[in-house]
């Protein structure tokens, strides 16, 4: 630069060394709160190792079965993670699954496990892509747009049928969302790794995750820099979308069965999960492993509260204070 | 207010200290303000200036020393032993509730009662109106905040203050958004209130308007305090010498070498905004820094705006090296390497919370990825060269931006258009809120970028820095380009040997076209 030798002679003293200590101390204070799922987690698993040893809590038969009750609300927090790190929100995700497993079951009793597959699919980014052109193109804010998303999806689901379940007989659907088994690996837990990996990978990595990060960080300076910020949030919206229909699909292989009420109030649980795991309501922070680890830490409290023999109103009493505490913690900020 | 017998001073620090963490914020601080004094505090961010106001306030105890107010020590520090031994603060970023009327606001968190303890609004308009009868302006109380200019904001908040009876009054940076007409306005209440016996304390950057409101300045540097003198002991070149801590003479450092004007890189024709500006002709030639001078509200940052794409044109079109182009939005303008160092840099210029290497690296993205997986190292690179080259001052490119004094936060903006490697610089207002030392080293880069043969356009309210930084100077007023003055004019025939000197004579020519466009209206 030709200009190095004059600003040398002008910049004042270097005072970065003092300042940079201090910023690096906030920086690691509010690092360790974003891993505070992590050890609330660790924490959590070893409390409930120790006091429900002799119920069974280690035994391996029941941590795999809190991974397949957990693989549905782990998915759909990799779609909500990208929905709130670009500083929008998606409550229509548990009655888009109960919406996508009804068409997935009735398509496959037409036309086939294919056919079903890909009208899941198709119903799901349908429904994110209402929700982003109403989001984006006409200016609602997202938690208005999916909240009513959330009311047209269930309402279609309950008509489709009538409110009756849907039976579904095809066994290689079943084996692939939900039943099966690979070796010992149970393939909703399969599910949950790959699409865990590509989330997370598409986030840290891409260009297309950096820029979703930079459209919740602050919207106008994404735009004033280059950023297409109304394409990034239409593109968050379908994706979560996609998550969801991906996890009413395995709702319906699980219970063999499209019904209006699956994913009934998995939005709350979701967005829990992702706030858990270090990601902001506010947008321009997340990172998928958090999300996924806040969704392993309400199925492992979930599951020790029944084995405590807790009664039902106790249990939801005791997750509420929980995860009030966690979310306390990793969401304060340095004043 | 006259008739209370005014103690000798109304504010002292005395020996006062304070740390955060390891680092000195205050060493040893004595100052003094005095009633019906205005005392310009002065100093790069981080010397310490706000430090102090924040300690005034009571947000901050002191670690060591005291601090007393009209004779009286100050028992303990909270924003409410503040307000109660006198002390009024006008904040940089307004602190009104925009939702909420003028008076409602004036009186918020002490609003006037009446029968039954209910709040009275009609009282609070009236009480609100005799304060702006004493303050010699009219706003209506019951306008809203939304609804008001940034001037009546201000003066706003200066009601606010004064309905609790200031004896000290504290002001950080209060014109940064007033236009011309609302400082003199704001001077003249100043000078009122110091009339009767209030004590203020005035924090700017802005040197010519320290000059002509402040009777004593107190210079800060690194926590320590230099110098209190009377004004008229100081010259401009003797502040900023104390400022920056060796020996200096500001602006006039900045090299003017002829620049060779190359091709065309930018024509505009016709630009009309939606409301301003009013068809506009820019022409902006390769390795040559236009300055567009014009006050508040004349349409200069929209035009800005549009050029960028961020506004849409009502009529009007712009050529990029002689090609027509269509910009409809930032990233139309940035594909035509036409880059805009936005007027707000908190809110437009970058992501507070993200690290600078995310900022520095946001409008790269693509450059820097293959098969869209952005490589990690090549950032590192990217973003490493511009701190180096710029002098960013950051604890590691890690660190958030909202970590960064004002002059490296521009930096760090400036910083990611360079790597985008465009050909046109547009810049609103780029040393607003930096420090005296960061302004020089801006206007520097300016100059620098020009040699480098783009072409820059740079937006500013600060004459002297135009001035400094341009060839050609083009004024605007009420949307339209009413004069274009190649720099050479505004020289001295007969030059003098002071360049500061040489430089207020500049000023005073450019200043005088500013005022006859607006006399002419």
């Amino acid at each position: 630069m030709p200009n190095a030798n004059f600003l040398r002679s002008f910049s004042a003293p270097m005072r970065a060394t003092s300042g940079g200590a201090a910023a690096r101390r906030a920086s690691f204070l509010t690092d360790w709160r974003q891993y505070v799922a992590y050890l609330g987690f660790a924490l959590i698993f070893v409390f409930f190792s120790t006091t429900l040893f002799d119920k069974g809590f280690l035994d391996p038969n029941n941590l795999l079965n809190i991974l397949r009750q957990t693989a549905m609300i782990s998915i759909m927090s990799v779609g909500m993670t990208y929905v709130l790190a670009a500083g929008e929100i998606d409550l229509s995700i548990g009655m888009a699954a109960g919406l996508v497993s009804l068409v997935a079951a009735v398509t496959i009793d037409a036309y086939g496990s294919v056919a079903g597959v890909a009208a899941g699919i198709a119903v799901g980014a349908l429904v994110g892509f209402a929700n982003g052109v109403l989001t984006t193109r006409i200016g609602i804010p997202s938690f208005l747009t999916t909240l009513a998303m959330m009311g047209i999806a269930r309402g279609a689901a309950m008509w489709m049928t009538q409110t009756k379940s849907v039976p579904i007989l095809d066994d290689g659907f079943i084996w692939l969302f939900g039943g099966g088994n690979l070796g010992p690996v149970p393939i909703l837990v399969l599910w949950t790794v790959v699409i865990a990996a590509v989330g997370h990978i598409v986030l840290r990595r891409t260009t297309f995750g950096r820029r979703v990060l930079a459209t919740g960080g602050s919207e106008i300076a994404a735009r004033y820099s280059g950023v297409d910020t109304r394409s990034i949030k239409m593109r968050v919206l379908i994706i979560s979308s996609l998550t969801a229909a991906i996890a009413g699909m395995l709702y319906a292989g699980r219970l063999h069965s499209g019904r209006f009420q699956l994913g009934e109030g998995d939005e709350l649980s979701v967005i829990a999960a992702a706030v858990l795991g270090g990601t902001s309501l506010f947008g321009g922070t997340g990172t998928v492993v958090g999300s996924i680890i806040g969704s392993l830490m309400i199925g492992v409290i979930n599951n020790g509260l029944l084995l405590m023999g807790l009664e039902y109103s106790q249990q939801l009493i005791a997750r509420g204070l929980i995860i009030l505490i966690a979310v306390a913690i990793s969401q304060s900020r340095r004043r | 207010m006259n008739s209370a017998a005014l103690p000798a001073v109304a504010v002292r620090l005395a020996g006062v200290s304070k740390s955060f963490g390891g680092v000195r914020a205050l060493e040893n601080v004595d100052f003094e303000a005095l009633p019906g004094e205005i005392h310009a505090l002065l100093g790069e961010n981080g010397a310490g200036k706000s430090t102090i106001l924040k300690i005034l306030n009571g947000v901050h105890a002191p670690d060591a020393g005291g601090v007393e107010i009209n004779g009286a020590p100050l028992g303990e520090y909270t924003p409410d032993a503040a307000r109660r031994a006198g002390i009024g603060m006008i904040f940089q970023e307004m602190s009104l509730a925009p939702t909420l009327t003028v008076a409602q606001n004036i009186f918020l968190n002490h609003e006037l009662k009446g029968k039954f303890g209910f709040i009275d609004d009609a009282a609070a308009a009236r009480r609100s109106l005799e304060l702006f009868a004493t303050l010699g302006v009219e706003i209506d109380p019951l306008a809203r905040v939304s609804d008001l200019s940034a001037g009546q904001r201000q003066l706003t908040e200066i009601a606010k203050a004064i309905s609790r009876d200031v004896r000290v009054l504290i002001l950080d940076e209060p014109t940064t958004a007033l236009s011309s007409g609302e400082v003199e306005n704001l001077f003249a209440i100043l000078r009122r209130l110091k009339s009767n016996g209030v004590a203020i304390i005035y924090v700017s950057h802005r040197m010519d308007e320290i000059a002509r409101i402040a009777d004593r300045a107190t210079i800060l540097r690194d926590g320590r305090r230099v110098i209190t003198a009377p004004m008229s002991e100081l010259t401009l070149d003797k502040i900023i010498e104390h400022i920056i801590g060796r020996r200096s003479r500001g602006f006039s450092d900045v090299a003017r070498k002829a620049a060779a004007r190359g091709a065309p890189l930018l024509e505009a024709k016709g630009i009309s905004g939606l409301r301003k500006p009013e068809e506009v002709d820019l022409t902006l030639y390769a390795g040559e820094v236009v300055g567009l001078a014009g006050l508040l509200g004349s349409g200069r940052s929209a035009l800005a705006r549009i050029l960028f794409g961020v506004e849409p044109k009502r009529a009007g079109e712009i050529r990029i090296k002689g090609v027509p182009v269509a910009i409809d939005s930032p990233r139309d303008a940035i594909a035509h390497g036409l880059v805009l160092v936005p007027e707000d840099r908190l809110r437009q210029g970058l992501i507070l919370e993200h690290s600078v290497e995310a900022n520095a690296s946001l409008a790269i993205l693509d450059r820097l990825a293959s098969w869209s997986f952005v490589s990690r190292a090549r950032a590192i690179d990217a973003v490493d060269r511009q701190i180096v080259g710029l002098r960013i001052r950051a604890a590691s490119r890690d660190a958030a931006v909202r970590t960064l004094s004002g002059g490296n936060q521009q930096k760090v903006v400036v910083a990611k258009w360079l790597n985008a490697e465009p050909d046109i610089f547009v810049l609103d207002e780029p040393t607003a809120g930096v420090d005296i030392g960061s302004k020089a080293e801006i206007v520097a880069l300016v100059r620098a970028l020009a040699q480098r043969g783009k072409a820059v356009f740079v937006i500013s309210s600060e004459l002297s820095e135009l001035l400094t930084a341009a060839d050609r100077i083009l004024v605007m007023a009420d949307g339209r380009i009413v004069s274009e003055t190649a720099r050479a004019e505004f020289d001295d025939p007969v030059p003098s040997d002071d360049v500061a000197e040489q430089l207020n004579h500049a000023e005073r020519q450019l200043s005088a076209i500013i005022q006859r466009a607006y006399a002419r209206n």
